[in-house]
């Protein structure tokens, strides 16, 4: 099984921390307008078990109010902003974290119970479970025995 | 040291993925910003916990090490997989315009914070007179 992106960005094959942050670019270089959406930040990974689906995601400095997550029409979506640290006399030596808004959205594998999905934020680390609905449940075919 | 004006306090010294006691670590992103009394590093770290920072100077080596626990079954199977999970690894030089005892660190929401606070002498303003005795 494999879940559909819909960004259409980069395809991120390494198994590294490729921050991908094609975002608005603060320090004004070149004339890049600003991205409504991120192609492939944050990078998931998505498992399941017999109940539910997991997406996990690295967002290391990302408050949980400036997260917001959704679950429509068969789609999850992760968006949110992580704010930079430039201001009045803070010179940058070296900025390799990205920062502005971000937006990823997956299609979901099977309908899930969206009023009982729940995230957490831990150590820059989210994670969303996504119960499945009872009509994605693995059934337990019982045999029953010929008499 | 041969750069210009742009990085003279801290040197980054490692490029790549380093090996560590425990494997390879990954390499964390990391902001160098100067502020008048200071430099801060900031990185990031995510899925570390607070006890498993490991940051160390000696020498003039800034070196921050960090494990992170395992947070799948080993034979978890993905429906997506676009990253690994692994320890951290970065080292830096820094300059002798370093407060060294004034160093100091933060730790929140998997971002890491080190605070290197400047030299009197590297300060702007300061003009260090000898007075003849």
């Amino acid at each position: 099984m494999v879940l559909r992106r819909l960004n259409t960005g980069s395809p991120v094959t390494q198994l590294r921390h490729e921050m991908d942050w094609l975002v608005q670019d603060f320090f004004g270089r070149g004339s890049r307008p600003v991205a409504p959406t991120t192609a492939g930040f944050p990078a998931l990974n998505v498992w399941e078990d017999g109940d539910s689906l997991f997406a996990e995601a690295e967002l290391p400095g990302v408050k949980s109010e400036d997260l917001d997550i959704s679950v429509m029409a068969g789609d999850l979506t992760i968006q949110g902003r992580r704010s930079t640290m430039a201001g009045e006399g803070v010179a940058f030596h070296r900025q390799e974290r990205g920062a502005g808004q971000f937006n990823r959205v997956i299609r979901l594998p099977f309908e899930v119970d969206a009023p009982r999905v729940e995230a957490s934020l831990r150590d820059g680390v989210l994670l969303v479970k996504l119960p499945k609905a009872e009509s994605a449940k693995p059934k337990k075919i019982a045999i029953r025995a010929a008499e | 040291m041969t750069t210009e004006t742009k990085e003279p306090q801290v040197q980054q010294t490692q490029s790549a993925e380093q090996p560590t006691k425990s494997g390879l670590a990954y390499r964390p992103n990391v902001d160098i910003l100067e502020t008048e009394n200071e430099l801060t590093l900031v990185m990031d770290v995510p899925g570390v916990e607070r006890e498993s920072l490991d940051i160390d100077f000696a020498e003039g080596m800034l070196t921050v090490q960090a494990r992170v626990a395992q947070r799948y079954a080993a034979n978890q199977r993905f429906l997506l997989r676009e990253y690994g999970i692994g320890g951290y690894y970065r080292s830096f030089q820094v300059g002798e315009q370093i407060d060294v005892n004034g160093i100091s660190a933060e730790y929140a929401d998997g971002v890491l914070r080190i605070h290197l606070p400047k030299a009197e002498a590297a300060k702007p303003g300061k003009i260090a007179v000898n007075v003849a005795s």
